[in-house]
């Protein structure tokens, strides 16, 4: 946050800044996803750009109160471009000493702190491991605390709406407990307050929301504003703040979140196309939401198949691809994993499909809801023998839209399966998205035999074109009646072969395929200067992270530019050349240094790793100062 | 999708690929082959209307010897792959092509959730209680005491048995023929490609080379006609070589009894219903010799939506209702704001 200067209105000060970061935290059975969403909607309406970051704990209902059950939705909005959910929070909301406990730490030094001060009573303190409370004994002197009798004043406020409703002798259908549960409107009233934010977006939506439940519509409404005006006349706040508009370019935008980019892009691409969709998935975290926004897309012809398993999710897959469809399957790394034998015998099939991987945490169930990037190399290498596939990743929620358009396009030109990662981060997080024309979108070519190609009226499942693709006959088409499978077949003629140089002539040709993709996909682009000294490469959602960083240390006079894969298998055709003319790469990644790995055997470059493996995304400063200091390490990590 | 409406009329050569059968000689599987390609060419549905999708196994093979749609899948995930398929194309005659091995081990979820589902699917079973492929282990229905190579000293297991998992699942159609008994074979296959529906068929098939002889009960000419009963809807369960012996319903229990014997006449006998309540077919599906003859033929047949039927009306609901989907309208979802050129000062 950074602070230009004061200016005052008329009853208190507002203070003009370029951003903010807001975490409101609270117990699962808050509502601190809604509330953020709802920040955010009335941020990027007004004009921000803005980036959130919802975590969420792996329980559904763990016990209220205590640490696990505790979820947080952090956004950033600025008025400038940002690209990430931000680093350090200027402002926390923390509903409950369990909160407070899991978000203190990523307060700024002199940031805000608004706590509702009647769940810090005994026993959610004891809940949250507090002895005693934080509030009182000092270890919170760094920050600005506002400690708010939260539940009182939401209480207080109903109990206006009930004596009212009682005045015109009308009944009012809300208890105790179920008056308490609007609390989050008050937070979330007095956080707009802070920022200076309208809430007519917010009154908007409790209003559809809650059309049929005049009482819950009302009571909201009434806290909402109770938790604005405490703000405004409150003595414990100084001031406020004021985020301008940034600078979008003009036209019509909405919140956008990865899976649902993933899954408007597999419907937009099967249009495009002219090919139904045929997507089969079993429910798995962080990847399920796909499923459930597709399942919605009847309309357009989509059908989703809830498989047994992940084995038959992508097996349906590959039998619907087989017949002829656009065919799809997301999973995150353990699903991923039991789908390895049937990914091998759609490389072998040769059959366009579309294999998404939303990472998670790992190994085995890991961290289902926390973000990491280490199944490149089981995107890569994970399959028994020579079993190359195209491996595209997504660098921004926004931007799972475009990969699913160009994995189709991809697939079907190539008739390749195409492995798409993307992340728990890129999955739930949101950033504005510029809704793009559709009849701009170019259509998506795809072909079917319907003459024999070979001799004697014989036809070729295995005779390829210039992209070394083979062709698509739809089953039942006259004449072209043939059989595939995963024994290794003979060049051409698909007919089982165990010949030896057949066997090695069909493994290069699969590779040949996949490594022919880089010839028609664009190059790789680079940020920064021509003569920079030091090559950042990065993949994947720590995009946001790595341009910001880069930027920083740009302003600061470094040389460094940066360049960010989308495909990684095969590597841009201008890669090589791009390292050759640095002196030195560095590669952070959520992982153990897998990408780095990679570059380092394909160009016998020497570069470095600089990796991250808690579950959570790169901060932009840890990054700038990570890789500020081997810029400045002569050894080179000698 | 292309379909052959002009008369055609096709023969076995048809329906016959130009891949050399590399079965065992003697082995039950080219009787099926036989009968399988001679069921379908006098159906008269154009070979490029039929799809013969297959797992891992000896029988797995199959496809590649249909002049048809084709593919050899991977282990135990045949009714997966068909099910994709079959959603997406239900105007293709689908067929599946399975082992002991493969569906009941290996495979076993996707079977049972395959029937369950009523996906229109022909299931061939081809049961012949060992791993051929592999050279000879003991299979999910290779029976107790079985000695194979990997069990030396007799299998331990308790058999699975397939018709109870395709009951137990709710199969809408439930069969059993046996390899070498290819005209009764062949119209069970009939029966099979006529319903609607996952027409579960389990085939006793004889590995002569690693299970010599383990349905022989059913297949010897001379032991089948008193070790097997032959079902017909509507018809009371007679067998035996002097059709003298038949099964009665004793309380809760099947019980064998001979004609004109302890005053049980041929009125006596259970009567065979397709469509009567599963626990019956379960009993009946269960019986197995020497104690009962094993029952073949359709022992189940009901009426059951299928799933990709299902599918595919649900979408066509939607569109009827709401008609077809708008992308622009979709992908612009409910809640936008637009950005006009930035002035300064808000
Ligand atoms: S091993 Fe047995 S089942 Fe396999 S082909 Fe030979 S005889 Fe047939």
């Amino acid at each position: 946050m950074s602070v230009d200067s004061p200016s005052h209105g008329p009853a208190k000060a507002t203070m003009d800044l370029h951003s903010a970061t807001v975490r409101f935290a609270g117990d699962s059975g808050d509502g601190m996803q809604l509330t953020g969403m709802q920040f955010t909607n009335t941020s990027a309406i007004f004009g921000n750009d803005v980036s959130t970051f919802p975590d969420f704990p792996a329980e559904i209902r763990a016990p209220a109160g205590t640490v696990y059950g505790v979820s947080g939705f952090q956004l950033h909005f600025s008025s400038e471009d940002i690209f990430t959910p931000g680093d350090e929070l200027d402002t926390l909301v923390a509903m409950n000493p369990a909160a407070l406990k899991m978000n203190i730490a990523e307060l700024k030094k002199g940031g805000i702190l608004i706590t509702n001060l009647d769940s810090f009573n005994d026993q959610n303190l004891k809940l949250a491991g507090y002895s005693h409370s934080p509030l009182v004994d000092g270890s919170l002197d760094n920050y600005r605390v506002h400690s708010v009798r939260m539940t009182e004043a939401t209480l207080k406020a109903v109990e206006e709406l009930e004596a009212l409703r009682k005045e015109e002798g009308k009944e009012f259908s809300l208890s105790k407990k179920d008056a308490a549960r609007c609390k989050n409107f008050f937070a979330l009233g007095l956080v707009c307050w802070l920022y200076g934010r309208k809430m007519d977006p917010i009154v908007q939506f409790i209003n559809d929301k809650f059309a049929k439940k005049a009482d819950v519509r009302d009571a909201n409404l009434r806290v909402l504003n109770a938790g604005f005006y405490y703000g405004e006349t409150a003595e414990i706040f100084q001031n406020n703040f004021k985020v301008r508009k940034a600078a979008l370019p003009p036209g019509k935008y909405r919140e956008m979140r990865g899976n649902e980019a993933l899954a408007l892009g597999l419907t937009v691409a099967s249009q495009l196309a002219g090919k139904p969709l045929f997507y089969g998935s079993y429910p798995i975290t962080p990847a399920t939401d796909i499923l459930h926004e597709l399942a919605k897309h009847k309309s357009f012809g989509v059908r989703t198949f809830q498989a047994e398993d992940e084995i038959a999710a992508i097996a349906s897959t590959i039998g619907a691809a087989f017949a002829g469809t656009l065919a799809a399957t997301a999973s995150s790394g353990p699903g991923v994993a039991l789908k390895g034998e049937a990914m091998g015998l759609a490389v072998m099939l040769e059959l366009p499909l579309i294999i998404i991987n939303v990472q998670r945490g790992g190994p085995s169930t890991g961290l289902p809801t926390k973000t990491e990037q280490a199944d490149l190399l089981q995107a890569i290498l994970g399959r028994n023998g020579e079993c190359p596939m195209v491996v595209l990743a997504a660098a921004r929620p926004t931007e799972c839209f475009d990969i699913a358009i160009q994995a189709a396009r991809i697939a079907f030109r190539s008739m390749t399966p195409v492995l798409v990662l993307t992340d728990g981060y890129l999955a739930n997080s949101t950033e504005p998205w510029l809704v793009p024309d559709v009849s701009s979108l170019d259509p998506i070519e795809v072909e079917h035999p319907t003459e024999p190609n070979g001799p004697d009226g014989a036809y070729l499942p295995y005779k390829r074109d210039e992209w070394l693709a083979r062709p698509w006959a739809l089953p039942g088409t006259p004449g072209l009646m043939h059989r595939i499978g995963g024994l290794e077949k003979a060049a051409e003629t698909g007919n089982v072969s165990y010949d030896p140089s057949n066997h090695e002539r069909m493994v290069q040709m699969r590779q040949a395929k996949v490594d022919k993709v880089a010839e028609y996909l664009p190059e790789q682009e680079v940020f920064g200067q021509e003569d920079a000294e030091t090559l950042v490469i990065g993949w994947g959602g720590t995009y946001g992270a790595l341009r910001e960083a880069c930027t920083m240390l740009r302003a600061k006079g470094h040389k460094v530019s940066h360049a960010h894969l989308r495909c990684l298998n095969p590597f841009p055709r201008n890669l090589g050349e791009i390292i050759k003319r640095h002196k030195r790469v560095l590669v952070p990644e959520l992982n153990g240094g897998q990408l780095c790995m990679l570059l380092r055997a394909k160009y016998l470059v020497d570069a470095q790793s600089i990796t991250k493996i808690k579950g959570r995304p790169f901060m932009v400063t840890e990054l700038y100062e990570r890789i500020e200091a081997m810029m400045t390490d002569k050894t080179n990590g000698k | 999708m292309t379909t052959a409406t002009e008369d055609r009329k096709f023969t076995v050569a048809d329906f016959a690929s130009s891949q050399d059968v590399r079965w065992c000689p003697g082995c039950g599987d080219y009787s099926v082959l036989a009968a399988v390609k001679k069921v379908l060419a006098e159906e008269g549905i154009p070979p490029e209307q039929y799809a013969f999708i297959s797992g891992i196994g000896c029988s797995s093979r199959f496809p590649y010897y249909m002049n048809t749609y084709g593919m050899h899948s991977i282990h135990g995930r045949a009714t997966a792959v068909a099910t994709g398929f079959k959603i997406v194309r239900p105007d293709m005659q689908t067929w599946v092509i399975t082992g002991d091995g493969d569906a009941l081990s290996i495979g076993g979820n996707h079977t049972i959730h395959t029937i369950r589902r009523n996906v229109d699917l022909k299931i061939l079973l081809f049961n012949n209680e060992i791993y051929g492929l592999t050279k000879g282990q003991y299979s999910p229905t290779s029976p107790q005491g079985k000695v194979t190579k990997s069990t030396p000293f007799g299998s331990i297991d308790d058999p699975l048995h397939p018709l109870s998992i395709a009951l137990g699942a709710n199969a809408s159609f439930v069969a059993r023929a046996v390899d070498m008994h290819p005209k009764h074979l062949m119209g069970v296959l009939r029966r099979a490609h006529h319903h609607k529906g996952t027409a579960f068929v389990e085939i006793y098939q004889n590995c002569n080379i690693f299970n010599d002889g383990a349905f022989s009960h059913a297949q010897d000419r001379k032991l089948r006609a008193d070790n097997v009963v032959e079902l017909v809807h509507g018809e009371p369960l007679v067998f035996g070589a002097k059709l003298d012996k038949g099964v009665v319903l004793d309380g809760q229990n099947l019980r064998v009894v001979t004609i004109g014997e302890d005053g049980f006449t041929k009125d006596d006998l259970l009567v065979h219903d397709e469509k009567a309540d599963l626990s019956i077919h379960f009993r009946m599906a269960r019986m197995r010799s020497p104690e009962f003859p094993d029952a073949i033929g359709v022992i189940r047949c009901v009426e059951r939506p299928t799933y990709d039927g299902m599918v595919n009306a649900q979408i066509e609901n939607v569109i009827a209702k709401r008609g077809r989907g708008d992308l622009q309208e979709l992908i612009t979802g409910r809640s936008t704001w637009d950005v006009a050129e930035v002035d300064e000062d808000e």
